[in-house]
């Protein structure tokens, strides 16, 4: 059926050009800017909440940079050492730097300076969870195909470059928890072969702690880092802009169109009053909840140290790594090669991050789909794909939870040996567990879907026949639901070449060809295709003979 | 036989039953309220000896000795068994890695009979007095720097506790008295090592007393505190209070409206 | 009828049902239900009053805001169930603030959910990929470039040009050279030395032996740390001598790392952990354990403090004291290894 048409644009809306027209007449007297202007404000975004995960980072970023630069206004980032003689008692007379002294009269000195702190602070953890679903909801969508790969890249960019952004800026206050953090990194970076030394001392200026690295800190967390963000986050941006979003497979929507409904006003109404709820949402809890109470833990000196030192979340994982890590270390002649460091802290992050980063192409490779694809994947429909990443996800969280061992431990009265031990083996053990377990429930949900397709779905209305038989009635699943289901593109995995061809020559690639089709086979393994038209015609005819054969003469049996 | 033929010491006699059976009745009641000063450190020790030896001889030896099952009580001071028995912690109610602190099994007085009785088998620290424990001229901040130094490392720097090796732990200990933590600084209960009065001084552990107080208010400026376990549960907080807050708004926004 | 769609009743990029691209069945578009405030006028007219209601409320709630920044002094406690004792001012324009924000967001959404019109529209998508008579003309432009710039055919100039080049940001990382000193010696050598007083840590107090108790833990430096000043590193040296002393019986010291480095069952290590640095000082004294509390790094101090779990690899420096003549423990020697983590030329 056809629907009804959006407003266009009425014989009184001519005279609005007229009327509002001073500031767009000015910016188009210089620019031509009516044809972009009206393109913008008409285009067409497709609703799903999922979406709108990808929003809550953006607006934790703007939150962040307007918090933040509340924050430089008070904030010190110097480590002269001065005698606290603030208002907060139990530190008075203690000698600090001037970060965290400064960040001490934030937090009791300056009116609604604690709320800054916590709103920035909230906003950080926020912004982190936020690009990391919003990552797995591309992920898991199948977003990241052509032609979004570059898109990808930016995003995975963005990963890291948040994950710098916090460390750094959790550091500034200079207090004991965070304090800890730094020595750590910078035995991770003393311990790299060759230039560690060098590379500690220069960024430190000098041995652990120096009275350098808070400024730097400062720098790169006011200015290098955000402006990376900044540039990264426009392109990102104008990318989804200009390739259009993508959309779930459902009724009218296909590979050439985006269905859902304009900038001006709805999205203008929608994404904004999301931003306002994703700002407000952080405000009420930076109101209500507590984070990083800097004077309890006092600042921070090199002899000192609290139980349950944990990095703030998004680290949570890479600290788990170092905790589970066997203590392997080379001595060779005369140099030291710290294996139990460089892996967990290093190796590990290095080849995550590069395997996502590059994923886009090892899929396209694997598969060899080489097609355009802006409708996305059920993960259901890309078993494969969702078990990789569901084992991928499961090594994360091993890590995540092995980073709070301690705090478990003291928790739950349970032995952090064990604990460590246990999750070595968990390690390894659990993600190809967890890879087999999702295609299974992947190809489950397939089975399911195809069922419906031909079957309908079960009404739970059972009939009686006079034959004694009971039959349950089904009901055809609705035509959105038919859609979505019928989405699946069809997959062509690679032609297994041939070894030798029609003159018996052997091909000398094709050993590498042939690995290479038998990996596009076993991604696409376990896609079921969907059933063809004459198959669901079929169905749906013995459905209702069926059905009209056991309504005559029968009793229905109510039954739920 | 005449009514008035009564032995003339029978009024004597009668006299001293009834005054002999009621000094004896009140002795017999009175000594057990109240124990004669004369004869209370005496009675505190043997008692304290009779309760160790039905209640804790079997794990710490006859002459608490030590073996396999316990350690030695020799020269462990009244103020450590004050701190074990007071907190509930002893007599272990089931053999495990930690003695956990519970309800006391044996009531003050018998918990100073204990300390009184172990006090004697070798010279150790004494029960700390009220003087010790008055923290109106502590340092609050110096006491800051003294827990933050020497015992944030095993209980946290806001006290609440941490995980040592092998499933045992320090304990929390926003609900400990003055005198328990004076008692587990001098005595090094389980893991916990010794602070003897030279290196931290009776001061010093004033100051400490005071500023574990101080932590005890549960003084939260920026709000509730999560437990003040650190990021762990603020990033717990986080997943399933607040990105699950903004993830039923997108759900809502993205839902068509009736 | 949609201006995308096809005669015959497809969506836009369908042909008989079937997507022009990939192929898969596509069903034409729901059929648009109307909400209550579409048709009934009240419900519109409710629907804007509850948008109204919640603009409004947030502004009130900015005049909530900035009447409790300024009556609320900012030391004033209070106590609320659930939150706990909680800074007054904070709490009330957190709230205020909180609530101003949230309720534009959530009356903009209302508005739009309820009163925008939902009707689903579609838009195509324009191709990515450009023609091939496009990609020919980029192709001739960039060819008359390079032909016009003569890069090709001109071997001495592309090839100085790009050893220029390649040379030009050298300087950027020259630059770099004065932001820290050469590590030299500086992480083989701690101010510890013959003779040296170990004082208690935050309160400075020379030791006496016979004051550490069998099972007992002292934080200590070294005495000559207070003649550091803050601005020449003292914090850089209280990080690398920073120790702790512990006490037990002699018969339980399994080994040392030194002969006679004890003095009568008391031992010092450094307090810096082997693996990432953190001081360590979680001692466990009834089974002589030193334990990281960063990566549970375990040190056997009966043991010359050998590693027994977790990822440190080195076991923890131990220091040889002894006592002066007043019978102040003092160190016999600085440290005879770097302590703290591992570097590569560490040996």
């Amino acid at each position: 059926m056809s629907t009804t048409q959006d407003s266009v644009a009425t014989p009184a809306n001519t005279n609005a050009a007229g009327k509002n027209g001073g500031v767009a007449t000015f910016i188009d007297d210089r620019l031509a800017s009516a044809n972009f202007t009206k393109r913008l404000l008409d285009k067409v975004f497709p609703d799903h909440w999922s979406f709108m995960l990808g929003e809550i980072a953006l607006y934790s970023f703007i939150i962040l940079l307007l918090s933040g630069t509340y924050l430089t206004l008070w904030y010190n980032p110097s480590m002269t050492e001065v005698v606290y003689n603030g208002s907060y008692v139990p530190l008075k007379g203690v000698k600090m730097s001037e970060a965290f002294s400064s960040t001490l009269a934030i937090s009791f000195d300056v009116r609604g300076g604690l709320l800054l702190r916590q709103i920035h602070h909230w906003a950080a953890l926020f912004f982190v969870a936020a690009i990391s679903v919003h990552l797995l909801r591309v992920f898991f969508t199948g977003a990241f195909r052509k032609p979004r790969e570059i898109n990808w890249v930016i995003g995975t960019l963005l990963l890291v470059l948040a994950l710098l952004e916090g460390f750094s800026g959790y550091s500034l206050p200079d207090d004991l928890l965070s304090g800890t953090g730094l020595r750590i990194a910078q035995g991770i970076i003393q311990a790299i072969p060759l230039v560690g030394t060098y590379v500690a001392m220069f960024l430190f200026g000098g041995e652990f702690p120096g009275t350098d690295i808070m400024g730097r800190l400062y720098s790169i967390h006011i200015l290098l880092i955000p402006g990376l963000l900044l540039g990264l986050i426009t392109v990102h941006l104008i990318m989804v802009f200009y390739q259009k979003h993508t959309q779930f497979p459902g009724p009218g929507r296909t590979e050439s169109n985006v269905v859902g409904f304009r900038l001006f006003p709805i999205y203008m109404a929608k994404a904004g009053g999301f931003f306002f709820v994703v700002f407000g949402i952080t405000v009420l809890i930076a109101a209500f909840v507590t984070i990083n109470p800097i004077w309890l833990y006092g600042p921070y000196t090199p002899s000192q140290v609290t139980a349950g030192s944990q990095p703030d979340w998004y680290i949570g994982w890479l600290d788990g790594a170092v905790r589970l890590m066997p203590n392997l270390e080379t001595s060779l002649l005369g140099y030291t090669i710290s294996w139990n460091i460089i892996v967990p802290a290093l190796v590990v992050p290095g080849i995550m991050f590069t395997a996502l980063g590059l994923y886009p192409w090892i899929e396209a490779w694997a598969t060899g789909d080489k097609r355009e694809h802006h409708l996305l994947d059920r993960p259901r429909n890309a078993p494969t794909r969702t078990g990789l990443g569901v084992m991928a996800l499961t090594f994360y969280m091993i890590l995540q939870i092995a980073g709070g061992n301690d705090v478990i431990a003291a928790a739950f009265n349970l032995s952090i040996n064990s604990m460590t031990w246990t999750f070595r083996f968990l390690l390894f053990a659990l993600p190809p567990i967890a890879f087999v377990i999702t295609k299974r429930i992947c190809l489950g949900l397939q089975r399911r879907d195809n069922d419906k397709l031909l079957h309908g779905y079960e009404t739970g209305r059972v009939l009686r026949l006079p034959s004694g038989e009971f039959l349950e009635i089904h009901e055809p699943i609705g035509d959105a639901e038919k859609a979505m289901i019928l989405g699946k593109a069809d997959v062509i995995p690679l032609e297994l070449p041939a070894a030798v061809d029609a003159n018996g020559v052997r091909n000398p690639k094709a050993a590498k060809s042939i690995m290479r089709a038998k990996l596009s086979r076993w991604y696409y393994s376990d896609v079921i295709p969907t059933p063809t038209d004459e198959e669901m015609l079929e169905s749906a005819n013995h459905a209702e003979h069926e059905l009209h054969a056991a309504q005559s003469n029968t009793k229905e049996i109510a039954n739920h | 036989m005449a009514l008035n033929k009564r032995h003339p010491a029978a009024l004597f006699a009668v006299l001293a039953v009834a005054l002999g059976t009621t000094g004896v009745a009140y002795a017999a009641v009175s000594n057990q309220t109240t124990p004669k000063v004369a004869t209370q450190s005496e009675t505190q020790v043997e008692q304290g000896k009779q309760l160790f030896l039905e209640g804790c001889s079997s794990c710490h030896g006859l002459a608490a000795q030590g073996g396999s099952d316990g350690p030695s009580l020799i020269g462990v001071g009244a103020a450590s068994v004050d701190f074990q028995v007071g907190t509930g912690r002893m007599p272990l109610a089931a053999p495990g890695v930690q003695a956990m602190a519970s309800m006391p099994s044996y009531n003050p007085e018998e918990t100073a009979a204990l300390a009184a009785f172990i006090a004697t088998l070798g010279i150790g620290p004494a029960i700390p007095t009220q003087e010790m424990l008055d923290t109106s001229d502590a340092e609050l901040a110096l006491g800051g720097e003294l827990f933050r130094t020497n015992c944030a490392q095993c209980h946290g720097a806001s006290g609440t506790g941490g995980a040592l090796s092998q499933g045992r732990m320090a304990p929390n200990l926003m609900g400990s008295d003055a005198k328990y933590l004076y008692e587990a600084m001098i005595s090094g209960p389980q893991s916990m090592p010794l602070f003897s009065d030279q290196t931290l001084t009776e001061q010093d552990k004033k100051d400490i007393i005071a500023y574990v107080q101080e932590l005890q208010k549960n003084i939260s400026p920026g709000g509730a505190t999560l437990g003040r376990l650190g990021p762990v549960t603020e990033g717990l907080f986080l997943f399933i209070v607040g990105l699950g807050v903004l993830i039923v708004s997108a759900v809502w926004i993205g839902a068509k409206s009736k | 009828m949609n201006e995308l769609e096809h005669p015959t009743g497809d969506p836009y990029g369908a042909k008989d049902g079937k997507d022009l691209v990939s192929g898969i069945t596509v069903f034409p578009m729901e059929p648009h239900v109307l909400r209550k405030a579409d048709i009934d006028p009240r419900a519109a007219r409710r629907a804007e009053r509850q948008v109204a209601a919640m603009f409004t409320t947030s502004s009130l709630m900015i005049i909530l805001f900035i009447v409790a920044f300024v009556v609320i002094p900012n030391t004033t406690i209070i106590t609320v169930p659930v939150i706990g004792t909680v800074n007054a001012n904070h709490l009330a324009t957190g709230f205020a603030f909180g609530m101003a924000i949230l309720l534009i967001g959530i009356g903009a959404i209302h508005w739009a959910k309820k009163l925008m019109p939902d009707v689903e529209v579609t838009q195509d998508r324009h191709s990515l990929t450009s023609r091939d008579d496009e990609r020919q003309a980029v192709a001739e432009s960039f060819a008359r470039g390079k032909a016009e710039s003569g890069f090709g055919e001109r071997k001495i100039i592309r090839r100085s040009l790009l050893g220029a080049l390649a040379l030009f940001p050298v300087p950027l990382i020259v630059l770099l050279r004065d932001l820290g000193p050469l590590p030299g010696t500086r992480l083989r050598e701690t101010i510890w030395d013959k003779g040296i007083h170990l004082v208690t840590d935050a309160t400075y107090r020379k030791i006496k032996a016979s004051d550490v108790p069998l099972g007992g833990l002292i934080n200590a430096v070294p005495e000559n740390l207070l003649e550091i000043e803050h601005d020449e590193g003292t914090l850089n040296q209280r990080g690398k001598a920073s120790i702790i002393i512990v006490r037990m019986d002699p018969a339980e010291i399994v080994s040392q790392q030194g002969e006679t480095w004890d003095y009568q069952g008391i031992l010092a290590f450094s307090k810096i952990c082997t693996h990432l640095g953190c001081p360590t000082s979680l001692y466990q004294q009834r089974t002589h354990h030193l334990l990281c509390p960063c990566h549970q790094s375990t040190f056997d101090l009966s043991d010359s403090g050998n590693v027994v779990f977790g990822p440190a690899a080195r076991r923890m420096p131990q220091l040889a004291i002894t006592v002066d003549s007043e019978g102040y423990l003092v160190a016999q020697s600085g440290f005879d290894q770097p302590v703290g983590p591992s570097f590569w030329e560490r040996g």
